[in-house]
């Protein structure tokens, strides 16, 4: 089991939705840890590692994250320190998001945030056709892991809680870091240098989820 | 396929406080909401529903103070319903650590509060729960005379809206999730109403929760299979002991049924 390093953990609060659940989560893994959901620059940027987490609307968290120059922060962040984004943090992290009639994101992955669609059909059943999928995709999916760090001790095609209408499209295969599968493949994990960021709810996917917080508070950084 | 599908338990809360008898062996304060979700957590439920069935506005900061101490155990999606009016309400449960709400007769009287909540806070976390109650045809799957009617105040009261077509305007006003109960199987144990069921499922692209009149482990088991539900919900036979969530999501998974089983 991976040791806790870090001393204090900023998560990154830009008025997006409800964080209590995320600082539980991290408290829970890292009861000597400091645990800050904050929208203070300083703090951030003086934390060990830092979460970028979100919900809902795409437009709404990225203008929020612009009008309170947290992409800067985020920027900084990303140069030194770790840095684990969560659902709507990852697709703020991404090119360019098509929902809302396309908005700019921070660009820190390459790729698009595209919408699942409404007729999606997925795998061929036993009597010949396929079940129609709902969207948003909402529950428990598998997770195809590609080697890093943040998945010590979680067994490959573990279950993680997702709920998104939207998905990642990676332009750049060697910064996924795990593969979903919804009526297509998506990216359910991105990584590059000191980057992590998943689609999934890891404060909400129970023992899998929980590991994988401690293995990003117990991560150096390194790939 | 690897979508999971979903069991949901779900406790009637007064107060900040578990009723209906929950019965656990094992379990010091089968009251305590903390203690009875940590049980379902542990079991391996994979959300937890709160009806909170608090008579007074006023008493439902003691709501909002049990969800807070459940997030801080718990990590698994919780969502509460019951009394949930205002966007005031919302935020309050969201901010408590809830991650959805589910709304019920405030829907029905007024539509248009679905939309403003979905708009502010993401459909991901509205839930529209519907009581539904079948008002013609023999309710047998396949019976082209089935119709089922919304009803509020527990099943009392009539609204003359069908209920398919509330689904299908629920989801068009942005609800991420459909909660449906029938009135008709609630408390009876006789399996869910799996014509209403379907049809509802069918008509909309949100995933359907199935709830009311769980009885036995084949009951869970069909409302996905026959009544493609993408979740079920039941009380009564996981509090009184009868069976496990992990027993009940075994016997799913041997009917064919994609499960989290670990």
């Amino acid at each position: 089991m991976s040791k806790v390093i870090s001393k204090t953990c900023a998560v990154i609060d830009y008025g997006m939705g409800n964080l209590h659940s995320a600082h539980g989560a991290l408290q829970k893994v890292a009861p000597d840890s400091n645990i800050l959901v904050t929208s203070d620059p300083a703090q951030i940027l003086a934390a060990d590692h830092v979460v970028l987490p979100g919900v809902g609307a795409i437009r709404d968290c990225m203008s929020e994250i612009q009008r309170q120059e947290i992409d800067q922060v985020v920027a900084e962040v990303a140069k030194t320190k770790p840095l684990l984004g969560i659902c709507v943090g990852l697709q703020a992290m991404m090119t360019r998001s098509e929902e809302n009639g396309g908005i700019d994101c921070m660009n820190m992955f390459s790729g698009q945030v595209q919408y699942f669609g409404d007729n999606l059909l997925g795998d061929a059943l036993k009597d010949g056709t396929s079940e129609r999928l709902k969207v948003p995709h909402m529950g428990w999916n598998k997770v195809e892991q590609i080697a890093h760090p943040l998945w010590q001790d979680i067994k490959d095609q573990s279950r993680f809680y997702f709920v998104h209408s939207y998905f990642v499209e990676a332009s750049d295969q060697s910064q996924v870091k795990g593969l979903g599968h919804y009526g297509k493949p998506f990216a359910a994990a991105m990584g590059q240098d000191n980057v992590f960021a998943v689609q999934f709810h890891p404060e909400k996917s129970h023992t899998n989820g929980l590991q994988l917080l401690q293995n990003f508070l117990s991560w150096d950084g390194q790939a | 396929m690897a979508l999971a599908k979903r069991i949901i338990p779900c406790l009637d809360v007064d107060q900040g406080r578990v009723v209906k008898g929950v019965n656990f062996v094992g379990i010091r304060d089968a009251g305590d909401p903390v203690e009875v979700a940590k049980r379902y957590d542990e079991q391996g439920a994979d959300e937890i529903t709160f009806l909170d069935i608090t008579a007074t506005h006023e008493a439902r900061g003691t709501t909002v103070k049990m969800v807070e101490a459940i997030a801080e155990h718990v990590f698994i999606p919780l969502t509460v319903g019951g009394g949930i009016r205002e966007v005031e309400d919302i935020r309050r449960m969201l901010n408590a650590g809830a991650d959805k709400v589910s709304i019920n007769s405030a829907a029905v009287f007024n539509p248009d509060f679905v939309r403003e909540a979905s708009e502010k806070f993401g459909a991901q976390c509205i839930v529209v729960a519907i009581d539904a109650k079948r008002v013609s045809g023999s309710g047998e799957l396949g019976d082209t005379d089935n119709k089922w009617e919304i009803f509020t105040h527990g099943g009392r009261k009539p609204t003359g809206i069908d209920a398919v077509e509330w689904a299908i305007k629920m989801a068009d006003y942005g609800a991420g999730e459909i909660l449906l109960t029938s009135m008709d199987r609630d408390g009876v144990k006789t399996g869910f109403d799996l014509g209403v069921t379907r049809a509802i499922s069918d008509a909309v692209n949100i995933p359907v929760i199935a709830s009311g009149g769980v009885g036995n482990l084949e009951h869970l088991a069909e409302g996905v299979t026959l009544g493609h539900a993408d979740a079920v919900l039941a009380a009564s036979i996981f509090h009184f002991g009868e069976y496990t969530v992990q027993e009940a999501k075994q016997h799913m998974a041997d009917a064919g049924i994609e499960m989290r089983l670990d």
